[in-house]
Order: C-alpha cells, then structure tokens, then sequence
C-alpha cells in the first residue's frame, strides 16, 4: 500500500464482498428472504404507490451524505448474505459490533476534551479545570507556530502564539503546562505531528523532572504524518524525512515507552479538509495500512507495534454512515491485517479509535443550534463503539471556546452516559437492515478506493502527485454545491436563518501569551548551558544524516538541554530542506 | 497597453492564506467558485508570508487577492499583506477576505480598504458578486 508495486489483494477483496453479497448467508433461510423480498415487492405497489399518489412524499431521490442511493425502506432481502455465527459478536473478529466483549457496561468511554490556548499557564489552568469536571483523559492543542515547528520569537510566529492552541517553544512550556497534574496519574493526548518527536521527548522530559518512570507514561501523539500531506497540510519536511522520524518513533516507543500510542492515524481531519465518509474510512485505512508496512521495513513484527496504534475518526451529521463507517473501519482493520499482513496476535487486530464530532458541521450562525449538531454526533460515535470521544463547543465557528461553552459540551457526552440507556446494550443498531446494508456499502467503496490507491502508484505516490488531495477538493466543492443549489440544507444558514448579530460571548486572545511566551524564552536561552545544547544539536544532526540511526536519542539529549522546539526542528530542515505541496486547483 | 488590457479582461484573481493555516478547505473551494465564475485564478498553494503574497498579486498582475485565515491570525497577517501591496505599487489591486473574523474587527480592516470579511457558510455567490463588484469600481476609477 505504501510503495509502489500492484497487489492484487484489494481487488480481489472489493469483489468478494460484492460476491459475498449474492450469496445468502446462514441467517435465514431460502423461504424467508424469498418472502421478504415479495413482502417489500407487494408493500410497494400496492401500499407505497397508492400513497404517494395520494401526494406522499417518499417518492424523491435520496442519498447519504457520501452519495450512495438510499431505498425508502431496507428488509433481510438487502442483508441477505448475514452471517451471524461469523460475525456477531462484540470482542470477537472480525469485531464488527465492538473490539472489547463488555463495552460500555464495563466502562463507558473516556472523555477526553480537547484543549489548549494561550500561553502554558493558561492551558495548566483549563486542564486542572476539566480534571476537575469529572474529564477522565487530557488533550493537548498546539498554535501553529508550534505545529509547524518555529519558536515564538520566530518571524512567522508573529501574531500567531496561542491563538488555536497553546504555544510550546521548550521544555519549560511543557513543565508549565502540566505543573501540578502528575503524569503518572493521567493519560494525554498531544495533536501534534509534524513535531511530534520532539514533543513526546519534551513529555518524558516533564516526566523525567516529576521522577515519574518513562516506561509507565499512558497518552497519544498523533504523529501520522500522511494525512498531513492528504488533509491537515501541517509539514515541515517532505514526506520521506517525516516518514523516517515516524520510524525513529516506532522503534523508540517500542523500547522505551511500551504504552505510549505513537501514532494516531487520523481520519478526523481528512474529512474536515472535505471528504466523504467512504473517503474518510478509506484514506485513513490505507494510511493505517501503510504505517504497518513502515514499521515492517524498520524490522519490527507487526505484532509488536500494532497494538499501540490507534485510530481517530470524526462523526458528523449523516446519523446512520456514520454509525456504518465506524462498524465497517473495525471489520476492514481486523480482517486485512490478519489476511493480508499475517497477523496472529490479537491485539493488533482490535481498531480502538477516538472520536471528535465535526468542527465543519457547528455553524457561525444561530450557534447554539450547534449544541443538538454535537450531541447527536456523539450518539453516532458511541452507537458506532467509539473508545473515547471530544464534543465540540457551539462557539467554536467563532473562536476557541469559553469555559461554560466546554462544559455544557462535556455535560452532552455525560448526558449519553448517564441518562440515555444507551451504554446498556452493546452494539444496538447491529441487525438493523439499513445499518447492516450499509456498512457493507461502506466496506465495498473502501475497498474499491484502496484498489484505487494501489493504481495511483501505493499510497507515498498518491500523496506527493496530489491525488488523494484532489480527490477531498473535488468531494468539498460538490458538498459547499449542494448547499449553495439547496439540494443539502444547514439549519440557520440556507434554511430557517435569521438577520445574524454576535449573539454569544466567545473567548478572547489577547497579544499577552505572546509576550510572556517570548520573554520565557529569552531566559531560558539565557540560563541554559550553551555548550551542551551545542553538543547535543550536534548529534542530532549526524544522527539525521544518517539513515541507520535512531534520531529519538539525541532528541531527547536535546530536548533536556532546553535547545529550542524550533532549534531542533530547524536542524532537521538543514539536512532534509522543506516541502513544497503539489497544485491541487 | 497592459492598461487597456486590463480593464475589459477577465478577472484575474489570486487566492491566498498568507500565514501558518493549513486549513484550506474553504480557500479551494472559493478557488472552484471563481473558476466556474469565468475568473482566472492563482492560488500560490499554502504557508507563503503576507509579503510573498503582495509580492505574487504585483507579479501576477492581479486584479483582486482574497484572502482566507481560519487561525485567528488575520489582523496581523491581512495589514501586513495590504501594507506591502502599497509599498510594491499594488495599490489598485482589491484586497477581500474571509474567515473567522468577529465583528469588532470588521470596522478596523474596512478601514484599510480590505473588504467582504465573510464568515462560514457565507454563499458562494455573494462573494462572487462581492469580487465583481470591487474589480469594477476600481475599473472605473481607471
């Protein structure tokens, strides 16, 4: 899947499961599908048509949010190749209805809120706050000068610290940022990638000051650093020199940090960027695929590092495709890396994910409409047996959100969790005709894609020729169509919407971060033993001039040294030089 | 000559996010709407400075730059690009944007003659007809 080189695996899955399709399976027999099929036959003639004569409105073309046609109604006739000796069980391969055997009546997911801004001590304060909700994991956003690697007294920094997250430029941001929470009590999520070496160093950094054993941190980075390139476009280097650190990363964690997830292979941001649902399993998928190949090539057994990969997918409005893409993710998961890459251990076949309900989908206007949007996406994710989730805050198509804005997103997912029932049963939309047809739909057009990908010349070529960004191009033009021609309705924007006034209180981020971040930085340079960083920035460059070596070393000698988050990844950019993405439009 | 050609050509549109925002959704779609709008359209791709982008508009000879910052980042980065475009004798290119701009901030960028400041979920015609709108009356004013 990564390189190039045709297998002809994909193929051949897209068509058995269309074969299987037509055959039927064990569940039922010849004479009840026979009579489903002339039930549903006789319901529309003479029930459906007679009604819609009378001016019903059933009759209209529907699809789902991908564009795959919906019938008015499904029955066992369309799931008629079930197979539930196979398949039905949660904990059980391939997985379909969950990767553990109690899900949420053993524990419910873990909530875990994203958050980040400003300057550490305001990032420490909102963390603390959370903890203090009843929020079970933390996650950690970064500014974009942090994401693309520059200091806060960088030229590009300028205007940019702490305005969509919070800002890191050394080590001492990261003893600010989680002074006070013990490391060995909590488990973080860091959404950090193009510099996610240096930040899981700067993390074991902070863990190393608490005396807190290395071996023993619990958290996320996101480090998948291909859909940087297919979505989220947060680069430094070009795509070899980024796969190479990811590599580093592997081989590091799975020596010296066994329960660190290293990667986090990320559909949410390919689907922001405008994909569809199919897209959004699909790329992400073989993304996954190739990240097993990867740590194949660095001479790890897939059942080494598979089990410390993890997923984050996002749920947004098309309840039901949803719900299809999450069930088919861990059918598709379990089943090539068992058929395909040989895998035995069952660990690495469980696809245990995080969910985010979609920032695309919450509206500028009538913002507290966004509140119903994020609840009823964090229902898809949990029906989808999601692992664990963020649900957005209404202002957040108007800024970083407020406190209470966090909270009454936290209280949604409490509200699923407590209130509704719905944790009581596992997998409760497994046998729903629709649900069911549809993800097999869903596991056939990713098949179909991955076949694609193979065609395009393996995933690193699709990405560097543009393909895949195109593709998502193409997908978001139609969609934004859609709206502007009504043929898709957004409540409050083509649909019920009003003369619009700033009606809510949002966050404000003042210049102050900047300034307090650049003066922190000043003294740490100041303080710190220059000789030293020189060393340790010097092996880190003969360590990235050479392909053999393990580069998380020095890093992390770098790292406690206090060079700079900018200093290291600048050493990086001098031997590898930077990207330059291929033409999209 | 390039005068007259300028005039009744069609728009020559540059698109741009002129800081570290790869969030570039919005901006290719706008970069569709205005092709299939009969515009010519540059898009310099992402992380260009403000100063490359006032760079690119004068050596493009463009009519109009929209720009489109999702970061928060826009009262420094929109300026800067402005500034820059009057200092290279880009004074007459239009310059528009769009984003996630409050309201206190409209006034202040209006100021500076950089205008539409359109939200999410703005409709693609609008803006549009906002770009037309600017090139002709900075035409007329030819």
């Amino acid at each position: 899947m990564l390189r190039e080189g045709r297998d002809s695996y994909w193929k051949e899955k897209a068509a058995s499961v269309i074969e299987k399709r037509a055959e039927p399976g064990t569940l039922y027999d010849a004479k009840a599908l026979e009579d489903a099929r002339k039930g549903a036959k006789q319901w529309e003639e003479k029930v459906l048509g007679p009604w819609m004569k009378t001016g019903g409105g059933a009759g209209a073309e529907r699809q789902t949010a991908s564009g795959i046609p919906l019938k008015p109604m499904y029955t066992p006739a369309d799931v008629k190749d079930a197979d539930y000796a196979a398949e039905g069980f949660p904990g059980v391969f391939p997985y379909i209805r969950g990767v553990y055997p109690d899900m949420y009546r053993g524990r419910t997911w873990t909530m875990r809120m994203f958050s980040g801004y400003g300057a550490p001590e305001d990032t420490n304060a909102r963390l603390k706050l959370l903890l203090g909700h009843g929020e079970t994991g933390l996650s950690v956003a970064f500014d974009m000068p942090t994401l693309y690697g520059y200091d806060c007294d960088h030229e590009r920094a300028h205007g940019e610290v702490g305005r969509c997250g919070v800002n890191v430029s050394s080590l001492r941001d990261m003893e600010v940022i989680f002074a006070g929470i013990p490391l060995d009590k909590v488990s973080t999520s860091m959404t950090i990638n193009a510099p996610a070496t240096v930040l899981t160093c700067m993390y074991a950094g902070v863990a190393r000051k608490q005396k807190v054993p290395v071996a023993g941190l619990r958290g996320t980075v996101q480090a998948d650093m291909l859909k940087e390139y297919i979505a989220q476009k947060e680069w430094v280097y070009p795509p070899e020199a980024h796969l190479r650190l990811v590599r580093d990363l592997m081989l590091y964690c799975t020596r010296e940090m066994p329960l660190w997830n290293y990667i986090s292979i990320s559909g949410y941001h390919i689907r922001e960027a405008g994909s569809s649902a199919v897209q959004e399993l699909a790329f992400t998928l073989a993304d996954g695929f190739g990240y097993v190949e990867l740590g194949k090539e660095a001479g790890l057994k897939v059942g080494e590092f598979a089990p410390r990969l993890s997923f984050f997918f996002n749920s947004t409005m098309d309840f039901f495709e949803e719900i299809a893409k999450f069930r088919a993710a861990r059918r598709i998961w379990a089943t090539v890396l068992k058929e395909k890459y040989g895998v035995t251990d069952k660990r690495s076949l469980l696809m245990r994910f995080h969910t985010q309900t979609s920032g695309a989908s919450l509206t500028w206007q009538q913002p507290l409409n966004n509140i119903v949007r994020t609840a009823i996406e964090g229902l898809a994710a949990v029906l989808g047996g999601t692992q664990s989730l963020h649900t957005n805050s209404y202002d957040e198509a108007w800024a970083l959100p407020t406190e209470q804005a966090v909270q009454v997103a936290l209280r949604t997912q409490q509200v699923i969790a407590e209130e509704t029932g719905v944790p009581n049963v596992i997998d409760p939309l497994g046998g729903s005709y629709y649900v069911e047809w549809l993800t097999e739909q869903m596991e056939e057009e990713a098949y179909k894609y991955f076949e694609r990908i193979e065609a395009a010349g393996g995933l690193l070529k699709a990405v560097k020729s543009g393909y895949l960004q195109r593709e998502i191009a193409e997908n978001s033009y139609r969609l934004s169509r859609r709206v502007e021609e009504g043929e898709d309705n957004i409540v409050g924007v083509n649909k019920y919407a009003v003369q619009e006034k700033e009606p809510i209180d949002t966050l404000k981020i003042d210049f102050k971060a900047q300034r307090s971040q650049v003066e922190r930085l000043e003294k740490v340079k100041r303080e710190r033993d220059r000789a030293k960083v020189g060393r340790a920035l010097g092996s880190l460059r003969r360590a990235f001039e050479s392909e053999d070596v393990n580069s998380i070393y020095p890093m992390m000698e770098s790292v406690m040294s206090y060079a700079t988050l900018g200093e290291i990844v600048s050493v990086g950019r001098e031997v590898w030089g930077t990207y330059k993405e291929p033409q999209i439009l | 000559m390039p005068k007259m050609g300028r005039s009744t050509r069609k728009i020559r549109i540059l698109v741009a996010k002129p800081g570290l925002d790869g969030h570039d959704r919005g901006v290719l779609v706008l970069a569709r709407a205005f092709r299939d709008a009969g515009m010519e359209v540059i898009y310099i791709g992402l992380l260009p400075s403000p100063e490359e982008v006032a760079q690119m508009a004068v050596d493009e000879d463009v009519d109009v730059v929209a720009l489109s910052l999702l970061n928060g980042a826009h009262m420094t980065a929109f300026p800067k690009v402005k500034k820059r475009l009057d200092a290279l004798g880009g004074k007459r290119i239009a310059v528009v944007g769009g984003g996630i701009i409050p309201d206190e901030d409209k006034p202040k960028l209006m100021k500076l003659g950089i205008t539409g400041l359109f939200g999410p979920g703005s409709s693609l015609q609008e803006i549009v007809e906002h770009v037309r709108g600017r090139v002709e009356r900075e035409r007329r004013r030819d």
